[in-house]
C-alpha cells in the first residue's frame, strides 16, 4: 500500500536516540488502541515474514509485555517492556529488554527507553517515538538477530508482486 | 580484540578525530595538536579507531599518516538505512491495520 502520510526518521549519534514520527490516517482512539492492545499489536508490530506473539501483557504503569518475535523458520527472539508512565490517548513511556522466554532478561545489551507521544492533527494522528539506548551494538544486534534477512526477502516477494503487475 | 564501527563514534573525541581526518590525511602529533587532551589520551582513541578498522594508514618517511576510510563509515549509514526500512515497514503494517478497524466500526 503506498501512502503519502508523513514519516521523519532521524538518528542523534551522540545521544545514542532514534526519532521516528509518522501520521496516520486513522482516529486517536484507534491508534492509541493499536499500539495498547496486544491483540493489534501483534497484527503489526513484527515486520513481515517475522510475526509478532504477546505471552503476557499488562498495559498499566509497572505492568509488563513479554513477546516474542517469531522468524519464518519458527526462531522466537525474546524481550519484556517495563511500562513506567501512561496518560491514556496521550503518551507512555516503557523500557525495552532483550530475555529469554521467561522473562530473564539479557544483560549483554542493555536496556532501551521508548517515549511515545500520541496527537491529533485534523483527520490524522501523529505517533512520536523517541527512543533512547544504553548503546548501539544494542540496535545494530537487533538487524542481526535476522531482521536483515527476513526483510530483504520481504521487500524481495514485493519486488515480485510489482513485476508481476506491470 | 574485535571493534566494531559504533564503539569509534561512541566517544565525541573519536567523532571529531573522524572528522578532522575525513578530508586530509594527518600525522598523530597533528591529529593531537587539535585537542585539548593529552597526547597519550588522542593515541588511546587512534588506537581505538584502528582496531574499528576506520583508519588508512601511509608512510612517508620516517611519519604515519591516517585518513578515514570513508566506505567503512558508509556501513553505518547502510545499517540505519535498514533500521529506518523496519519501521517503515512496520508502519505500512500498521496503516492497514486501522484501515481494517475503522471498515469494522463502520459496520457495527
Amino acid at each position: 500500500m503506498k501512502t503519502d502520510l508523513l514519516m521523519n526518521f532521524s538518528v542523534d549519534k551522540e545521544n545514542k536516540a532514534v526519532n521516528v514520527k509518522r501520521e496516520f490516517a486513522a482516529p486517536l482512539s484507534d491508534v492509541w488502541s493499536a499500539w495498547t492492545e496486544p491483540e493489534i499489536l501483534d497484527l503489526w508490530w513484527a515486520p513481515a515474514p517475522f510475526k509478532s506473539r504477546t505471552k503476557s501483557m499488562e498495559f498499566k504503569e509497572g505492568g509488563k509485555r513479554l513477546y516474542a518475535m517469531v522468524g519464518p523458520d519458527g526462531t522466537e527472539r525474546w524481550s519484556f517492556f517495563d511500562y513506567t508512565s501512561i496518560s491514556p490517548k496521550t503518551n507512555f513511556k516503557h523500557s525495552a529488554t532483550f530475555c529469554d522466554a521467561d522473562g530473564n532478561p539479557n544483560s549483554e545489551f542493555g536496556s532501551s527507553y521508548w517515549d511515545i507521544t500520541f496527537s491529533e492533527q485534523g483527520e490524522l494522528t501523529v505517533v512520536d517515538i523517541h527512543i533512547k539506548r544504553d548503546s548501539f551494538e544494542e540496535l545494530q544486534k537487533i538487524i542481526e538477530m535476522g531482521f536483515k534477512q527476513g526483510f530483504t526477502s520481504a521487500m524481495d516477494s514485493l519486488d515480485k508482486i510489482f513485476e508481476a503487475r506491470k | 580484540m574485535k571493534r566494531d564501527i559504533f564503539q569509534a563514534i561512541a566517544d565525541p573525541t573519536r567523532r571529531a578525530i573522524l572528522v578532522l581526518i575525513s578530508s586530509t590525511a594527518l600525522t598523530p602529533n597533528a591529529i593531537a595538536e587539535q585537542f585539548q587532551t593529552t597526547r597519550q589520551a588522542v593515541s588511546k582513541h587512534i588506537k581505538i579507531l584502528n582496531e574499528c578498522d576506520l583508519l588508512e594508514e601511509k608512510k612517508l618517511g620516517r611519519e604515519i599518516y591516517y585518513q578515514l576510510k570513508i566506505d567503512k563509515m558508509k556501513e553505518i549509514d547502510q545499517w540505519l538505512e535498514q533500521f529506518k526500512a523496519i519501521w517503515e515497514q512496520r508502519f505500512s503494517q500498521l496503516d492497514q491495520v486501522l484501515l481494517n478497524l475503522k471498515s469494522k466500526e463502520n459496520e457495527n
